[in-house]
């Protein structure tokens, strides 16, 4: 049964640690754009220096939460550096140095001068941090197996249960978070000053300081969710490029930006249906289109189903109608 | 007068015979105007008959003190103020032509833009370079000419994000709700009574962005009332109101001094001044002109020259312009202007 076999691909993408991963990059994502109106095009550059942050760590030896806690701090310290010359300009400032900055965190990952600890263009293997992390299972040790309905993986290690169910308990915490923040009056300036910041500077609110709260938060998000993108893979540079950032905003757009679930619902759907796609089309066109065809044809779709969702349904599956309506500021 | 709120309302009322109350025009509007006859308002007048009416004259009690301020923009000045000085207590209107560096004036004061040279001191503490959220938190709380309601916040939303000090606001004090949620809860009560004054309790529900224009000017101003301000800055509150919330407008700026408030607005009409204000400032190419009190200031011939131009009574027509004396005299003039 090919369709079966289809239908059960996609359903694994609904719980993969990558899904969990990118769900928690678009949460980062909301907090800058669906919260404050800040256009962060660089996501992917706070998941890398996540995930250098924390691969680099282990490899040097520092226990896992050490590890966890310097890949957090990467991404403070990344949007730190990226908002103090720009959070003060025009919003566009900040799209265009993210991505930028982004690319350049990329090109210094996989240049050969630092190649003694990043690895280089290769990266780093999986295999030489992932140990704290597996150590820290509290599920059967390998090579046990569990079945959850038509999924089937190993308990503890790369691909495995213990992966999933640490990528989603980071994703339920941050929602968690995400919900704390923004129904707060902290929440209601940052709406204010996505709204018109000038409006909210005249009533005596420190503009920089809370748009600087929000994008090392949001960065926080991003390089946390760069260290869960990595957990069930290796480190490479080049896997973590511009599609990545554009993937987690066709999920934060799809899902509802301002929504607190829209970003994991939009990552569930997306890669539940880009699955969908990829899988269909291998076992549909098969002799037709190649398997190196399928992958860019997946890639095209994402990037119409992005324009499309922008042009016809801007508030994504969560958003509100009726909010989006008032956009003359 | 009638006491319209919403525009949806005005449009009701004229169906009935009531219907001659509603001014047809802003001008009429404005007539309808009466001052307020509260201690307030005559304490003002009283303090102000005193001082005599000259281009910057020392007050009684000045709330705000302006020294030689200029902003340049390239080779022109947009603002060149000598001396200025704002009486607590009373309302000043700041008047000039379109392009006399009015607003520039105002952005300046509330720190959204920074001056070339100068300085200026509110309630004695100098207040040049200070950045425009702390110029607020002084106490001085502007509004602006083209209204800045936070369309996809509710109106209710708009007046709590106004109340300075909650608790809540900081980040980490954010996440505890028992923290913040005494503060929300008063400063909820206060904006409901602050909405109920401007009519708008009914909305506050609704998305700011739903609001007519005139409402959002409401917003606007009852927004800034929820800072608690010393002193309250109105860029043009009645451009693009309908002629029956002019009144309600006015009444409400009237309202704002009786209850101890310093207010300074702008205005392009003289028009509209006339009526409410204690104190009158002239401005004309980026200098003050003149001021005074609103009755006699008009009849000023800087006055009547900013707003009509010096030769506005001579005859382009007339032969004797083409003799190169009188062109020369008419120069002169022009010079010592």
């Amino acid at each position: 049964m090919e369709l079966s076999r289809i239908l059960t691909q996609a359903l694994a993408e609904l719980i993969a640690p990558t899904t969990a991963a990118i769900a928690l990059a678009a949460i980062g994502l909301n907090l800058h754009f669906g919260f404050t109106g800040l256009l962060n095009m660089g996501q992917a550059g706070f998941m890398l220096l996540g995930a250098y942050g924390f691969g680099i760590a282990t490899i040097s030896g520092a226990p896992f939460w050490l590890a966890l806690l310097i890949s957090l701090a990467a991404g403070a310290l990344f949007a730190l550096i990226l908002g103090a010359p720009t959070l003060q300009l025009r919003g566009d400032y900040l799209a265009i140095v993210t991505i930028s900055a982004a690319e350049i965190i990329r090109m210094l990952g996989r240049a050969t001068v630092f190649q003694e600890y990043t690895g280089g263009a290769a990266g780093l293997t999986g295999g030489s941090f992932k140990s704290t992390f597996q150590e820290l299972s509290f599920l059967p040790a390998p090579p046990e197996r569990g079945a959850f309905g038509p999924l089937e993986y190993v308990f503890t290690g790369s691909d495995s249960w213990w992966t999933r169910l640490f990528a989603w308990a980071v994703v339920l915490i941050a929602v968690v978070f995400v919900w704390l923040l923004t129904r707060s009056p902290w929440g209601r300036v940052l709406k204010g000053i996505r709204e018109d910041e000038d409006a909210v500077r005249a009533l005596g609110k420190n503009v920089f300081s809370y748009k600087m709260q929000a994008l090392v938060l949001g960065g926080m998000c991003g390089s946390l969710a760069g260290m869960l993108y990595v957990l069930p893979r290796s480190v490479a540079p080049d896997a973590m490029g511009r599609s990545l950032t554009f993937f987690a905003w066709t999920v934060l757009l799809l899902g509802g930006a301002a929504t607190l679930f829209g970003p994991v619902l939009g990552s569930m759907l997306f890669y539940a249906v880009y699955m969908l796609l990829r899988a269909g089309m291998r076992e549909g066109l098969e002799g037709v289109v190649s398997a190196t065809m399928v992958e860019q044809i997946g890639g095209l779709l994402v990037g119409v189903t992005l324009m499309l969702l922008v042009i016809f349904r801007p508030q994504g599956i969560l958003g509100n109608k009726k909010e989006l309506a008032f956009d003359a500021r | 007068m009638p006491d319209e709120t919403t525009e949806n309302k005005v449009t009701e009322v004229s169906d009935v015979p009531e219907a001659t109350d509603v001014p047809e025009s802003t001008v009429e509007a404005l007539d309808a105007v009466e001052r307020s006859e509260t201690e307030a308002a005559k304490a003002a007048e009283h303090v102000l008959a005193a001082v005599e009416p000259t281009v910057g004259v020392s007050k009684p009690d000045p709330i705000l003190v302006v020294d030689d301020v200029q902003r340049r923009f390239g080779g022109m000045t947009a603002v060149d103020v000598q001396h200025l000085e704002v009486q607590r207590g009373v309302i000043t209107a700041l008047i000039g032509p379109n392009g006399a560096g009015k607003t520039t004036f105002f952005n300046l004061l509330t720190g959204f833009d920074k001056p070339n040279q100068g300085s200026w001191a509110f309630e004695g503490r100098p207040l040049g370079g200070v950045s425009a959220a702390k110029v607020a938190r002084n106490g001085m709380v502007r509004t602006f000419q083209l209204t800045k309601a936070l369309s996809r916040l509710t109106v209710l939303q708009n007046m709590l994000l106004a109340a300075m000090g909650n608790p809540g606001e900081n980040l980490f004090g954010s996440l505890v709700k028992p923290l913040w949620a005494g503060t929300e809860k008063k400063n909820t009560e206060k904006a409901l009574e602050i909405l109920a004054r401007f009519k708008l309790d009914a909305k506050k529900d609704d998305f700011a962005g739903s609001l007519s224009g005139g409402q959002r000017k409401l917003l606007e101003m009852a927004r800034a009332l929820m800072t608690d301000p010393t002193m309250i800055m109105l860029d043009e509150p009645m451009a693009g109101v309908n002629p029956a919330l002019v009144q309600s407008l006015l009444h409400h700026i009237q309202a704002l001094r009786d209850d101890g408030m310093t207010v300074l607005f702008v205005e392009h009409d003289m028009h509209a001044v006339r009526h409410i204000s204690d104190w009158v400032v002239v401005m004309a190419e980026g200098k003050i002109v003149a001021e005074g009190p609103p009755k006699s200031v008009m009849q000023d011939q800087a006055v009547v020259d900013a707003y009509l131009g010096a030769h506005h009574d001579t005859d382009l027509g007339d032969d004797s312009l083409l003799d190169p004396a009188v062109l020369a005299r008419l120069e002169a003039e022009e010079e010592k202007r």
